[in-house]
């Protein structure tokens, strides 16, 4: 009874608000095709990164609102695939950290694939207050640790949410960087102390 | 003169840090966050100092320099069958008929079957009528510090004879309907190393990467911030850029692979965003940073 009220109190702002419509699938299809036909590799770009993973195909088709218990299935899958550091050591130097989340290189047809790939980390979060030029796509990290503390428990899950934002949000729009291989586990280290060592300036 | 000015404003940008724009709002307000506050409004100066430069650089926009010469070899018989494109090209409007051209595509062309922007029209003219190579033209595409391609001068060049105009993308056309949708499929296409598509930066409001607002190219006023001001002079470098360039820009940001030059998927992507800035004004060529 208190849930189908609840369901219906829910339901009808949403009736109001325009949702983005899931993906028209004869469109798509043509899209996909138009892709591949239209595309060429270019440095390290290699064109079968057009293909999409499982994860991607599910967000796509679904205008990256997926059925729950789908997302749910898949969720478990991307946690399974985490792969934490043999000495179970998950935090490292904050200093670091502060760099690789500094640097957006990595990746593009533009970058040297022999250079090591940046976090990305303020282009879309404020982390440390003192960085002015943070973007908003993602939440504010700012006192991360010092609202969560930095448990083996929060430890944990930051470093997974690193190595695999979609292991907690399927359709999340943060990349998995540990399982892109874009950063090792060292740089997931470092970042994990930027945001929860006591002594990084997030938890100043 | 114009050079020196530039010069010294690409200085101050860089010695800001930044040539992103600031946000337009304030940083999210939390507590003990006074130094952000007072950096942003550092960041803000520089951008006040560039939205006047700019105020002053559209009275005498480099970009008129490109129209000129993009005027030139508009009227000029060239390419290996000495034909100009002004007696031979139709941009939609007749043959030779540049005057509110731009603001009128992509549009579906018969004699090409296909939909295209102005960028691609041209080419194709350039190809049929006056009998240059295409692979040639695609090898340089877009302008660097040293080169400016003639597609770019041209384009240059049209897009000026669309000033002031409202965007009128032909959508009641059905294959630019078709053109359209499909754009809004590749812009909601999430694949690649990161899982980005598109509308992973353009596909919300009031998002930005580090200080620069990201315009959602779903909505009306979205769409033309993506619109507006291309082709346009780019500080950065000095150089005449197009839109099919900053789409191309788009994806290897997006690190997807190169989309092909003058291609469906690049024409379809500039329906979709120039479509949904229908009816809204179109500067005409203009200044990035």
């Amino acid at each position: 009874m208190t849930k189908t009220l609840l369901l219906a109190a829910m339901a009808a702002p949403l009736l109001t608000v325009a949702l983005p419509a899931a993906a028209d699938p004869a469109h798509r299809a043509q899209a996909i095709a138009i892709l591949k036909k239209d595309f060429q590799p270019r440095g390290q770009a290699s064109l079968d990164r057009l293909a999409e993973d499982g994860v991607q195909t599910v967000c796509n088709r679904t205008g990256n609102k997926p059925p729950e218990q789908i997302a749910k299935r898949l969720e478990e899958d991307q946690l399974a695939d985490v792969k934490y550091p043999a000495d179970g050591k998950l935090m490292g130097d904050w200093k670091e950290g502060e760099k690789l989340a500094q640097s957006g290189r990595g990746f593009t047809w533009t970058d040297d694939p022999g250079l090591p790939v940046g976090g990305n980390c303020y282009n879309c979060h404020q982390i440390d207050p003192k960085e002015a030029a943070f973007g908003t796509v993602g939440p504010s990290l700012y006192r991360f640790g010092k609202l969560r503390g930095n448990t083996p428990e929060m430890q944990k899950y930051a470093y997974s949410k690193i190595y695999n934002a979609k292991a907690y949000n399927l359709c999340s729009e943060m990349p998995r960087f540990g399982h892109a291989g874009a950063l090792g586990e060292k740089q997931i280290r470092h970042l994990v102390a930027l945001l929860l060592d006591p002594d990084s300036p997030v938890n100043k | 003169m114009k050079r020196s000015l530039i010069g010294a404003l690409c200085v101050m940008a860089v010695a800001g840090g930044t040539f992103a724009q600031a946000p337009k709002k304030p940083a999210p307000k939390a507590p003990a966050q006074v130094a952000p506050v007072e950096a942003a409004e550092a960041k803000d100066a520089a951008t006040l100092e560039f939205e006047k430069f700019r105020a002053e650089m559209e009275e005498s926009n480099p970009a008129e320099l490109f129209e000129m010469k993009g005027e030139e070899q508009w009227k000029t018989r060239r390419g290996p069958k000495n034909v100009s494109l002004a007696e031979s090209c139709d941009l939609g409007q007749g043959v030779g008929k540049v005057e509110g051209a731009y603001v009128r595509m992509p549009r579906y062309f018969a004699d090409a079957d296909a939909v295209m922007d102005a960028e691609r029209r041209i080419v194709w003219c350039m190809v049929e009528k006056q009998g240059f190579k295409f692979a040639d033209i695609a090898a340089r595409p877009f302008a660097n510090e040293n080169f400016t391609p003639d597609i770019t001068n041209l384009v240059t060049y049209v897009a000026g004879h669309s000033r002031n105009m409202k965007i009128a993308v032909p959508l009641d056309d059905p294959k630019v309907r078709e053109a359209w949708e499909i754009g809004k499929e590749i812009a909601a296409y999430r694949a690649g190393p990161y899982d980005f598509s598109c509308n992973t930066c353009h596909g919300s409001d009031n998002k930005r990467i580090r200080m620069q607002n990201l315009p959602n190219i779903s909505t009306p006023r979205g769409a033309l911030m993506g619109v507006q001001g291309w082709p346009g002079y780019r500080m950065t470098g000095g150089v005449m850029l197009t839109h099919q360039w900053r789409m191309g820009d788009c994806f290897r940001q997006q690190r997807f692979p190169q989309p092909k030059y003058a291609s469906d998927a690049v024409a379809d992507l500039l329906t979709y965003m120039i479509g949904n800035a229908n009816g809204q004004v179109y500067k005409g060529p203009g200044i990035k940073r």
